[in-house]
C-alpha cells in the first residue's frame, strides 16, 4: 500500500489582503500614498465640494435640483434674484444664434447647408467607406461652391441674402471650414517653397511667412475692415466677410506652413535621396513619398492649428461681423430677455458650442494618429 | 485710445486725398441705383439698434434709417445693416461702405469739422446720470460727497464724473472697471454707492436688475450726448435728405400726423399738415425725392413720438421718460425747422 494524495484540484487562490487590491488599495496607492498626497487629495476634494453644489445648481433646471430655467419658461422667472442659468433665454434667441439675421423663410437653405456638410463630412472621415477621391472632390471644390450659391441666393430664383445678414454658428462655422480648407495646399506649397533651392521663391515664402505669423490676428482683421476701404477707390467695396476669410486664411495657413515645414525636416535624408534615385520627379517624390508620411508625423501639429483657428474665429466679431459669439453679445443686451444671469447663461452656452466642436476635432485626430501608426514610433 | 484716434485721422485724410480726384458721385444715385441704403448701426444697445426677437434690427436710430428709405424708395424696409465697432465707424462712413452712420454717435465739434462727416439731427438727446440704490435714501447728485463710484475706464464718463465732483468741491471714490458688466454687476453687488453711465444706457442696465424697483436714477444730468445720424461731407443733397428726414419726423408729431391717421390726414384743412404730406406745395423734388416724401415716411415708419414711445418710451422695458427729448411745445428741445 502506497499512500499518495494527489490533490485533483489546485487551492482556490485567496484574495489579496484588502490593502494591496479593490478600491481601497487603489485609492493608497494612488491619492494616500504619502502625506503630501494625503494632504492634496482632501484639498482637491474641499475644492470640488465647494465648487460643484453651486455650478450644478446654477446649470441644472428645478427638476433636476438646480436653479436654471429650463427651456420653454418665461422671462419672469429668469428675473428671481435666486434663478440660475436661464436657458429659456437661449432656447428663444436660438435661431439667432445659428443662422443671425438670415431671413426666417429661408432657414432652409443653411438647413440645407449644414445637412449636406454632414452629409459629405461624415463618410469622409470614415476610413472604411469607398469613393473617397469623389468624395474629397465633392467635399472640398463643389460643396463651398454651392454652399455660396445657396445662402447668397441670386440664382435659380432663390432671394439674394446679402452677407450682412449671414449670422451666428452659420457664420462661425463657414469662416472655420474656409480657414481649413483653404490654408491646407496654401500652407503645404509655402512649407515646400520655404525648402525650396530656388531663391526668389524661397524668399517670397519666407518673408510670407514671417510677416503673417509676426503680427496678431486682430490687427489683420483690422487692417482688413477699417484700413482698407480707406485706401481703395471710394464706390469699391470689398464684402466684409470676404476680406475677413482672407484674412484668417492668410494667417493661419502661414502658421500651417511652419507645422508641416516641422514633419518635412523631420523626414531623414535617406527619404528625399530614394526618392530621387527611382527617377520621380521633383512633384512625384513629393506626392508619394515625402508628404505622405511628413504629414502624419504632423497631424498633432495640424489639428492643433485648426483647433485655434476654430477658436480664432470669434475674432472677427471685433470687427462686427456676427458670428456665434458675437450673436451672444448682441442678444445679451435684448431687453425682452434682461435678467440678472443673462449674458452669463449666452456666454456659458457659446463656451458649451466651441467646446463640442474642438473637443470633437481633437479626439477625432488622436483616433487618426492611432490608425495611421505604421510603428515607427519608438 | 488717443493713438487709434489719430491713426484713424490719418488714414480718412489719405483717403480724402486720394478720393478728391475721383468724382464725388451723388449718394442719392448710387443709394437709387443698387436699390438700398447701407446703414451703419451698433453691435446691439437696446432701443437704438438692437436684434428684435425675430432677428429684425430695431430701435430708435434703426427708425432714422427705415424713414430715409421710406422717402425714397416708399419702402422702408429697403435698408441693409453694417454693424460697426466705434473704432470702425468714421471709416467706414468716409469710405462709403455705408450711406448713413447712424450708431449712438455724439455730436461733437471736432467729429462735426474734422472727420469728414456731417450730423443731420439728434435723434436722441443722451447725458450721462448716476444710478442709486433707493434705500440709501439720495434725491440729489449734490448729496454723493465721499460716494465710492462705480466707472467704465477710459471713457468720457470717467472724465465728465472728475469734472463734476471736482466744479461741485465734493470728492469721491472711484472704482473702475474695463467692462460695462462688470461695472453693473460690482453696483449690483454692493462694492460701490453710485454707477453712473449715459442715462438710457442706466435705464437699460436697471431694467436686468433682480429688483428695478430698488434703485433710483438722480435727475442730474452732467454732460451732453446729443445722439444723431451722420452722412458724408461734400454731398449736400444727400446730407438735405438726411436732414429734413429728421424734421418730418418731428414735424408730422408736433402737427399730430400718425402713421394710423395719415391717410386722413390727407384731407386736413391745416396748411402746414397740406406742405408737409405734399398735398400743396411740392418740397421734395428740389431735394431730388418726390412730392410725398414725408407722407411715405410717416405712412411706414410713424413719427418720432411713434418711434420715442415704441422702442424706449416709459411703455418699453427701458422706460425713458421724454424729458429733454419732448417736443419744444412740451418744453423739451426736439424743434423741427418749417417747412415751407
Amino acid at each position: 500500500m502506497s499512500f499518495s494524495f494527489v490533490r485533483e484540484q489546485m487551492v482556490d487562490p485567496a484574495p489579496a489582503p484588502v490593502n494591496t487590491a479593490g478600491p481601497i488599495a487603489w485609492a493608497r496607492r494612488n491619492l494616500f500614498a504619502t502625506p503630501s498626497d494625503s494632504l492634496l487629495t482632501i484639498l482637491a476634494i474641499v475644492l470640488l465640494i465647494w465648487a460643484i453644489p453651486p455650478i450644478y445648481g446654477f446649470v441644472m433646471p428645478n427638476f433636476l435640483g438646480g436653479d436654471a430655467v429650463p427651456p420653454g419658461g418665461t422671462v419672469e422667472q429668469c428675473r428671481v434674484e435666486t434663478a440660475g442659468a436661464c436657458w429659456a433665454y437661449i432656447s428663444a434667441r436660438m435661431t439667432f444664434f445659428i443662422y443671425g439675421f438670415y431671413p426666417a423663410a429661408e432657414y432652409w437653405r443653411p438647413n440645407l447647408v449644414f445637412a449636406l456638410g454632414a452629409l459629405l463630412i461624415v463618410p469622409l472621415a470614415i476610413p472604411r467607406v469607398p469613393f473617397k477621391r469623389t468624395n474629397a472632390i465633392l467635399f472640398f471644390v463643389v460643396y463651398p461652391v454651392i454652399c455660396f450659391y445657396l445662402l447668397n441666393g441670386g440664382v435659380l430664383g432663390m432671394r439674394p441674402v446679402p452677407t450682412e445678414q449671414w449670422g451666428g454658428l452659420l457664420v462661425t462655422l463657414i469662416i472655420s471650414l474656409v480657414g481649413i480648407i483653404c490654408s491646407i495646399p496654401i500652407g503645404i506649397l509655402l512649407a515646400l517653397g520655404r525648402q525650396s533651392k530656388l531663391p526668389i521663391i524661397k524668399t517670397l515664402c519666407i518673408m510670407f511667412i514671417e510677416l503673417w505669423r509676426a503680427v496678431p490676428l486682430i490687427t489683420v482683421l483690422f487692417m482688413a475692415s477699417v484700413m482698407l476701404p480707406l485706401f481703395m477707390p471710394q464706390g469699391t467695396t470689398v464684402d466684409k466677410l470676404l476680406r475677413a476669410l482672407v484674412g484668417v486664411t492668410l494667417f493661419s495657413s502661414a502658421y500651417l506652413a511652419e507645422v508641416v515645414r516641422g514633419g518635412l525636416q523631420a523626414l531623414p535624408r535617406g527619404q528625399y535621396e530614394a526618392a530621387s534615385s527611382l527617377g520621380l520627379s521633383y512633384w512625384k517624390s513629393m506626392w508619394f513619398i515625402i508628404l505622405p508620411q511628413a504629414l502624419k508625423h504632423v497631424i498633432p501639429g495640424i489639428v492643433n492649428s485648426f483647433i485655434a483657428l476654430f477658436k480664432d474665429t470669434s475674432l472677427v466679431s471685433i470687427v462686427g461681423i456676427f458670428d456665434l459669439l458675437n450673436t451672444v453679445q448682441a442678444a445679451s443686451s435684448d431687453i425682452d430677455w434682461s435678467s440678472p444671469t443673462q449674458a452669463i447663461t449666452g456666454y456659458l452656452f457659446a463656451g458649451m458650442v466651441f467646446w463640442v466642436f474642438c473637443f470633437a476635432m481633437s479626439r477625432y485626430s488622436i483616433w487618426m494618429e492611432r490608425r495611421l501608426d505604421t510603428g515607427h514610433k519608438g | 485710445m488717443q493713438m487709434q484716434k489719430a491713426l484713424v485721422s490719418i488714414a480718412i485724410a489719405a483717403s480724402l486725398g486720394l478720393g478728391a480726384t475721383a468724382a464725388q458721385a451723388a449718394t442719392l444715385d448710387d443709394v437709387k441705383a443698387k436699390g438700398y441704403i447701407q446703414c451703419g448701426v451698433t453691435g446691439g444697445v437696446p432701443g437704438f439698434s438692437a436684434p428684435d426677437a425675430n432677428n429684425n434690427w430695431s430701435g430708435l436710430e434703426v427708425d432714422f434709417c427705415r424713414a430715409v428709405a421710406a422717402a425714397i424708395f416708399d419702402d422702408a424696409e429697403a435698408v441693409r445693416y453694417t454693424p460697426l465697432t466705434s473704432q470702425e465707424r468714421f471709416a467706414a462712413l468716409s469710405a462709403g461702405e455705408i450711406d448713413i452712420l447712424s450708431r449712438t454717435t455724439t455730436w461733437t465739434m471736432s467729429r462735426d469739422t474734422d472727420l469728414g462727416i456731417m450730423f443731420a439731427g439728434t435723434m436722441y438727446y443722451d447725458g450721462q446720470g448716476f444710478m442709486v440704490r433707493k434705500a440709501d435714501g439720495i434725491a440729489s447728485a449734490l448729496d454723493l460727497s465721499g460716494a465710492a463710484i462705480c466707472i467704465e475706464s477710459g471713457t468720457t464718463t470717467e472724465l465728465n464724473a472728475a469734472d463734476y465732483f471736482e466744479t461741485n468741491g465734493m470728492d469721491y471714490q472711484p472704482v473702475v472697471f474695463t467692462d460695462q458688466d462688470e461695472v453693473v454687476k460690482a453696483f449690483e453687488d454692493g462694492r460701490c454707492d453710485v454707477y453712473t453711465t449715459d442715462s438710457s444706457a442706466l435705464a437699460a442696465e436697471r431694467s436686468k436688475f433682480g429688483n428695478p424697483d430698488d434703485y433710483a436714477i438722480l435727475p442730474e444730468i452732467i454732460s451732453k450726448e446729443p445722439l444723431g445720424p451722420s452722412v458724408r461731407q461734400g454731398d449736400e443733397q444727400w446730407f438735405y435728405i438726411n436732414r429734413w428726414t429728421y424734421y418730418a419726423l418731428l414735424e408730422a408729431e408736433e402737427l399730430g400726423v400718425t402713421s394710423a391717421n395719415v391717410d386722413e390726414m390727407l384731407g386736413s384743412d391745416n396748411p402746414a399738415i397740406k406742405r408737409l404730406l405734399g398735398v400743396e406745395g411740392d418740397f421734395g423734388t428740389p431735394i431730388g425725392l418726390t412730392a410725398d416724401w414725408a407722407y411715405r415716411i410717416i405712412k411706414h415708419v410713424g413719427n418720432y413720438g411713434e418711434s420715442y414711445a415704441k422702442h424706449v418710451g416709459p411703455e418699453t422695458d427701458i422706460g425713458l421718460e421724454r424729458g429733454l427729448n419732448a417736443l419744444w411745445t412740451d418744453g423739451g428741445l426736439q424743434y423741427s425747422m418749417p417747412i415751407r
